[in-house]
């Protein structure tokens, strides 16, 4: 245990990247994905002889093409998300498993199954299976590390991206790693000779997405015979049970109570053949998996091709819930094996909800409380449409002051939409990041059509739902880029959200509310937290 | 031996850092250890946990199942309540005394009442410890003082001991000194 050391998957999967000769990493904050580039740039800080590029990318599409680039020109390179950027980023990453890469290219994107921080559970596992790309899918910080090492090596091997999925409790587990003593230097430049592969014109696309249909051949050979998928058939024993994700652990601490034979899956392609084995050895199958039912639903085709007749018991028929993260309990329900329900301590009534909200002081909730006082009495005819950052919190009370939250950048388009369809008050209200992550195009389309409705940005010029990430504009920068969109000079204001400002600030945002023209406020006060 | 424990608190009472520092003097002393826990928007003054389980043997689940874990550890009492239904029927609530009044905020004489119901329960006056020792924010650590006296593992004091040096060095001797005090304090 000496050399074992107590790692977050997310910084096991930091370190891997560096011993792998990594050359840059790519990715927009968002948790439970955001430790993994803090640590490769804590890593870069205590040693720049490192040399590894690593700031933050203005959103996750723009961080999937960089990576795309270093990759073409033959360097390693890891790009970080969490799931809902991956939506973002979909159309680089749908083709870049058809242009293949040269150096190579580690996408790992970060699941929240139960939501604990997202707007979404969705399950990444079948994006890969979308672009058809290997994805591997570890359950502790030690097999993030290794698993990130194989999938650089397993990435220039097939000359595809490879997808490491992360679910939140493994990205924020800290269990025991011992470090590779084998660290890998950094690949110099190597261009390729033949451009076609790289320029998806219709007629060079063709041939690639059959090369892509070639190869998963051998990645569903690779799955066959990847220890870690394991099989091990019990003999006599009537249950089998596929076990993917993080379900595989909660399935180990049962084990002793179930006669049970099993497979284990961690990559996708599944080891179709391993689970036909197990399927002919017994009467009844359960599946577990830490998401949507995606295993499951490929194994009535391999019952089908071993013509025997079998019941799945998994989240399909409700022997699992369909929604929210598995948990030791919920699989030892699944099994019908006792849980403690009963013998366990109820809630007590004097318990109140403490849900997150914004800092004492918080230069939102003086934008809030200024807002509310403009748009009262207005409230059939107004909405405010807001966006993800801490800013989303005021929702709660005392605030109450936005009435709703989409994607990133969704409040800008939003406001425009409803503006141009006469709403008399539509007004977006977002971040400094938000607003250059996604934000601007929407703000170009309305300024260009001259739609009447109000942007608010909330400068306050970090990334602070994250933990305080430095955003990509300077300062000096950001009014005179909002300028550039050729919107009225007039019409961009700049205010300081600070109490002592209140009725200054309703002045400015009641003006530009009643202007029948696109308008931008930018309340800038910098985040308490930094 | 293995020890279910579940840290708890507000965000910004420092819950991860304690368990952090509780980890990896569990791994310094050769114990197999698992730690999970829950940030991103619970940063914002809203309820944390962070979950650590320590055996000598293998662990395979990074989470508590349902009333097995043998200590609540809450930085807050009224987190320890909300805590409960992971404790097992003869584990132990060492909770601070002083509640955190960001929210409407049940009687406190209620909430302290509750706590002392359980069997094995804990309530330390952190508050005053805290001034004795002339440290603030030493609470999390006086509450891991009174962990490290109920687990009785070998050499676990002398590593978490270490670990308090190390993790407060940069803040200076003093910090480091009452620190180790406060342990001591939690430990009697
Ligand atoms: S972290 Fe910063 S932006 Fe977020 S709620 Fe606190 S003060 Fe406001």
């Amino acid at each position: 245990m000496k050399n074992t050391q107590m790692l977050l998957g997310d910084e096991a999967i930091a370190l891997a990247a560096i011993h792998s000769g990594m050359s840059a990493a790519y990715s927009y904050p968002g948790t439970p994905s955001t430790e993994i580039v803090e640590t490769i740039q804590r890593e870069v800080k205590n040693d720049p002889d490192l040399d590894v590029i690593c700031a933050w990318s203005i959103n996750e599409k723009v961080a999937m093409e960089e990576g795309c680039g270093a990759s073409m020109i033959g360097k390693r390179a890891l790009i970080i998300m969490k799931h809902v950027g991956l939506n973002v980023a979909a159309d680089p990453f749908m083709n870049m498993a058809m242009t293949g890469t040269s150096g190579g290219l580690v996408i790992c994107v970060a699941d929240d199954p139960s939501m604990h921080s997202s707007q979404n559970e969705q399950d990444s596992r079948f994006f890969s299976e979308f672009a058809k790309i290997l994805c591997l899918e570890p359950v502790d910080s030690q097999e993030c590390y290794d698993m990130t090492m194989q999938a650089f090596e397993l990435s220039e091997q097939f000359k595809t991206p490879v997808m490491i999925r992360l679910t939140t409790r493994v990205a924020h587990s800290r269990t025991g790693v011992i470090l590779s003593e084998n660290k890998q230097d950094k690949k110099s430049i190597s261009l390729p000779t033949d451009f076609k592969n790289w320029t998806l014109l219709p007629c060079n696309a063709r041939p690639q997405y059959v090369a892509l249909l070639e190869k998963q051949k051998d990645l569903q050979v690779y799955a066959n015979t990847y220890e870690l998928n394991e099989i091990n058939i019990v003999p006599g024993a009537q249950k089998g049970v596929v076990v993917g994700g993080l379900a595989y652990p909660y399935f180990k601490e049962c084990l002793s109570e179930l006669k049970a034979s099993h497979v284990r899956v961690c990559t996708y392609p599944i080891p179709d053949e391993k689970i036909k084995k197990l399927i002919n050895a017994v009467d009844e199958l359960y599946v577990i998996e830490e998401g949507y039912p995606l295993i499951e639903n490929q194994l009535y085709r391999l019952i089908h091709e071993t013509g025997k007749t079998l019941t799945i018991h998994g989240r399909n028929d409700g022997t699992f819930p369909m929604a929210g993260e598995l948990t030791p309990d919920v699989v030892r329900k699944g099994f019908g094996l006792t849980i403690n329900e009963e013998g366990v301590y109820p809630l007590s009534s004097l318990v109140k909800g403490r849900p997150p909200q914004l800092c004492k002081g918080c230069p939102h909730a003086d934008t809030y409380n200024a807002l509310n006082d403009v748009l009262k009495g207005h409230e059939q005819e107004r909405l405010v449409f807001s966006d993800i950052g801490c800013y989303t919190l005021g929702a709660y009370p005392p605030y109450e002051a936005i009435h709703s939250c989409v994607c990133m950048g969704a409040s800008v388009s939003m406001a425009k939409a409803a503006g141009e369809n006469g709403l008399k008050y539509s007004v977006a209200v977002l971040g400094d990041s938000t607003f250059e992550h996604s934000g601007i195009t929407p703000l170009l389309e309305g300024v260009s059509k001259k739609v009447p409705f109000t942007v608010i940005i909330l400068d306050n010029a970090r990334i602070a739902m994250t933990g305080g990430q430095e955003r990509i504009m300077s300062e000096e920068q950001f009014i005179p880029f909002i300028l550039g969109t050729g919107i009225d000079e007039k019409h961009v204001r700049l205010i300081k959200p600070i109490p002592k400002n209140h009725e200054e600030n309703v002045q400015v945002i009641k003006e530009e509310c009643e202007y029948p023209g696109p308008s931008v406020i930018v309340a800038r006060r910098v985040c308490i937290q930094k | 031996m293995n020890k279910d424990i579940i840290f708890c608190g507000v965000g910004g009472q420092g819950v991860l850092s304690v368990a952090s520092l509780f980890i990896n003097a569990a791994n310094d002393v050769g114990l197999h250890v698992k730690q999970t826990e829950i940030h991103g928007m619970a940063q914002r003054g809203g309820a944390v946990t962070s979950q650590v389980r320590v055996s000598d043997d293998p662990i395979h689940s990074p989470i508590i199942a349902l009333g097995t874990a043998d200590f609540i550890v809450a930085s807050e009492p009224m987190e320890a309540l909300r805590q409960v239904s992971f404790l097992a029927k003869e584990g132990c609530i060492i909770s601070s005394m002083t509640p955190m009044k960001n929210i409407e905020y049940p009687d406190i004489e209620e909430v302290h009442g509750q706590i002392k119901d359980f069997k094995n329960n804990k309530l330390i006056d952190t508050a005053k410890i805290c001034e004795e020792i002339s440290n603030l924010r030493a609470a999390n650590i006086i509450l891991l003082g009174s962990l490290v006296a109920e687990l009785n593992i070998e050499g676990l004091s002398d590593a978490i001991q270490t670990r308090i040096k190390i993790a407060f060095a940069k803040k200076g001797e003093k910090i480091v000194e009452s620190n180790l005090l406060g342990f001591a304090k939690g430990l009697e």
